[in-house]
């Protein structure tokens, strides 16, 4: 049933760093993979989101995942960033690190950003205020009770909302922002956040088709410098990035490949393209 | 937008208020005839403290509730923790002027029998440690509350029938006699403070002075937390609590700061309001008080600080005068006053007069030909 057996995509033989944490038994599959998922199972009374799911994605990856609703994409981003702990299985990031043992904030202190479906910015805050408290600073307590901006962060910030287009909106309340303008703050909070792994979650939904193109155009160029993964149900849009796709379909991977590869799967358009 | 604790007009009106009620207020008590219009009578000078007192309570919960959205109806409780530390250094200080005479113990353990001081009323007779004790008590104990409600994720409404059973707990638990804080009655009867007569009009004054101070004090305190940084993250927390953790700060750490820091002003609220009013009892701790400064500040507005303030002042006011000439008609009118603001003016008092002043602009700009 799946198409790439994780254990198979062992990228290089292992040399046990000092803090590996879980994955320190010599050539375990998860070495050399930035994010690793294998035989996740999450079950909510008895439905089972994710069914024994196995996943793999490398270092500077770009990755679309598609699948019809239902198939566990919105949870499997709930198992990577800490909100829902799975009832079996593992995940590791960067090779070592168990993330099934982190909280929400520990795991966003790795490095790993997440876009929610519905855009989520603090809309009593301005634009310039959310990428402040984006950015990568330390996150103790009594640090932000006292932090300043440096000139330095200041111009960060500047260089991000001239990423984003929304120098003009700098000081406008977020939830002034049209839709399209808070996914892409959205977007800016994750990459000046400096997250290594950014996980995308609908980022065009809503958006019009100038929007759309303008946001495949900034994924893809970050892509390589960060790994992301693109959750989706646009396909113009998921061709136009061009990116190996994978296909959720009942809680695991039901076909990976490229776009024309998936859609030409006769399963696939079974349960999702075809109709 | 960083910086600043006020800007020009803000610090403007924040001396002009301290003028106003450090040097306006004493002078009408002391320099004026006793017929003179102007004067102030000695009794309104402890109503006033007591006002002063009520507004650093209102400040404390706005600081959580307005700003990190955490809705404390137990607030009342660490108020009268800090009242019961100033109370009993105050008991302490009485001495052997108490009715039955004994040097150590205070009258209500002679009367209960009691043979010796308990270990938890030692050191009180220091006015420094009790001191300490007057922040560190409710500090602590909203620090460990907190800590397991934060961190358990206990939010919204759940938070806040917590709190109230919190309050209600230590309620019942300061009634029993056995407690040592004087039961029913509480403790009374103080004599001096820090050698002043309590019931003299200049040390009344003085209470007075050193609470608007206080005042004023933890008000630029909690300018400074809001205005930081870390006052952001408070905002964000209220807006959208799993975002701020996925980018990575705790919010529980950050809650259990403010949370603590509340704590520790309501305390002190509570400490410079014993010896103004001369008593502290169990009824402190009643439920309803809580619920009270959540309607000052809901009057007021929150989320602004000045609100909890004015709220405090403008529903005490009321309350002086209501209970005066129809107390029958007190709680009626507090629940009337809760229903309207919550459902005709969201923002409070400062929230209308923010509405007002928007709406002249725009007046003013449309209105250029009359």
């Amino acid at each position: 049933m799946m198409m790439l057996k994780p254990a198979n995509l062992q990228a290089e033989p292992a040399t046990a760093g000092p803090e590996a944490a879980g994955a320190e038994e010599v050539g375990h599959p998860a070495r050399g993979t930035l994010l690793y998922l294998d035989g996740v199972t999450v079950s909510f009374d008895g439905f089972r989101a994710l069914n024994s799911l196995s996943l793999v994605i490398g270092q500077g990856e770009l990755r679309t995942v598609i699948g019809p609703n239902g198939a566990g994409k919105t949870t499997m981003m709930d198992v990577i960033t800490g909100k829902t702990r799975p009832d079996s299985g593992e995940v590791f990031f960067g090779g070592d690190t168990d993330l099934t043992r982190l909280d929400e904030s520990a795991i966003a202190n790795l490095g790993i950003g997440r876009k929610f479906q519905r855009p989520t910015v603090f809309e009593n805050l301005s634009v310039f205020q959310n990428l402040e408290l984006a950015l990568k600073t330390d996150r103790g307590t009594f640090r932000t009770l006292l932090a300043r901006l440096s000139g330095a962060q200041r111009e960060r910030i500047a260089g991000t909302l001239d990423t984003i287009g929304l120098v003009e909106r700098a000081g406008a309340p977020a939830g002034a922002l049209s839709h399209g303008q808070k996914q892409w703050l959205e977007i800016g909070m994750l990459l000046i956040q400096d997250a290594q792994l950014l996980l995308l979650d609908e980022p065009v939904a809503g958006m019009t088709d100038r929007e759309t193109e303008q946001t495949a155009e900034l994924i893809l160029s970050l892509a390589g410098a960060r790994t992301i993964v693109v959750v989706e149900h646009d396909m113009e849009f998921v061709r136009s990035l061009g990116a190996r796709v994978t296909v959720l379909h009942e809680g695991s991977v039901l076909a990976e490949g490229s776009i024309d590869h998936v859609q030409n799967d006769q399963r696939v358009i079974e349960v999702y393209l075809g109709r | 937008m960083t910086g600043a604790l006020l800007d020009r007009r803000g610090w403007l009106l924040f001396l002009g208020a301290g003028l106003v009620l450090l040097v306006l207020v004493p002078l009408a008590n002391r320099a004026t005839a006793d017929g003179s219009a102007l004067h102030l009578p000695n009794y309104l000078v402890p109503l006033l403290g007591k006002y002063a007192c009520y507004a650093i309570l209102a400040l404390s919960l706005d600081l959580v509730w307005g700003y990190a959205g955490i809705l404390s109806l137990g607030h009342g409780a660490f108020f009268a923790l800090g009242g019961y530390g100033m109370g009993m250094y105050l008991m302490r200080q009485i001495g052997t002027r108490g009715v039955y005479g004994n040097p150590v113990l205070p009258d209500f353990m002679v009367f209960l029998n009691w043979k010796e001081l308990p270990w938890f009323w030692y050191g009180f007779d220091h006015f420094s440690f009790a001191l300490v004790m007057i922040l560190a008590v409710p500090g602590l104990l909203a620090f460990v509350f907190g800590w397991f409600a934060f961190r358990s994720r206990i939010t919204g409404v759940y938070l806040s029938i917590i709190t109230q059973a919190m309050t209600f707990a230590l309620l019942i638990a300061f009634f029993r006699n056995e407690m040592g804080f004087g039961g029913n009655n509480g403790l009374t009867d103080f004599k001096d403070i820090l050698g002043y007569d309590v019931q003299a009009p200049s040390t009344r004054l003085g209470l007075y002075i050193v609470t608007v101070i206080a005042l004023g004090l933890c008000f630029l305190a909690c300018r400074f937390i809001v205005g930081s940084k870390l006052g952001r993250v408070l905002l964000a927390l209220r807006d959208a609590e799993s975002r701020v953790r996925f980018l990575g700060y705790s919010p529980t750490y950050v809650k259990l700061f403010a949370f603590t820091v509340s704590a520790t002003m309501a305390g002190l609220a509570g400490a410079l309001y014993v010896p103004q009013v001369g008593i502290i009892n169990p009824s402190e701790f009643s439920p309803a008080n809580s619920i009270e400064i959540a309607i000052w500040v809901a009057v007021g507005g929150r989320g602004t600080l000045v609100g909890a303030i004015l709220g405090a002042a403008m529903v005490n006011l009321a309350k002086t005068w209501l209970t005066g000439v129809a107390p029958d008609m007190w709680l009626f009118f507090l629940g009337a006053l809760f229903i309207v603001v919550t459902l005709m003016f969201p923002k409070g008092v400062v929230g209308l007069a923010q509405q007002f002043r928007d709406l002249r602009r725009r007046r003013l700009l449309a209105g250029g030909t009359p």
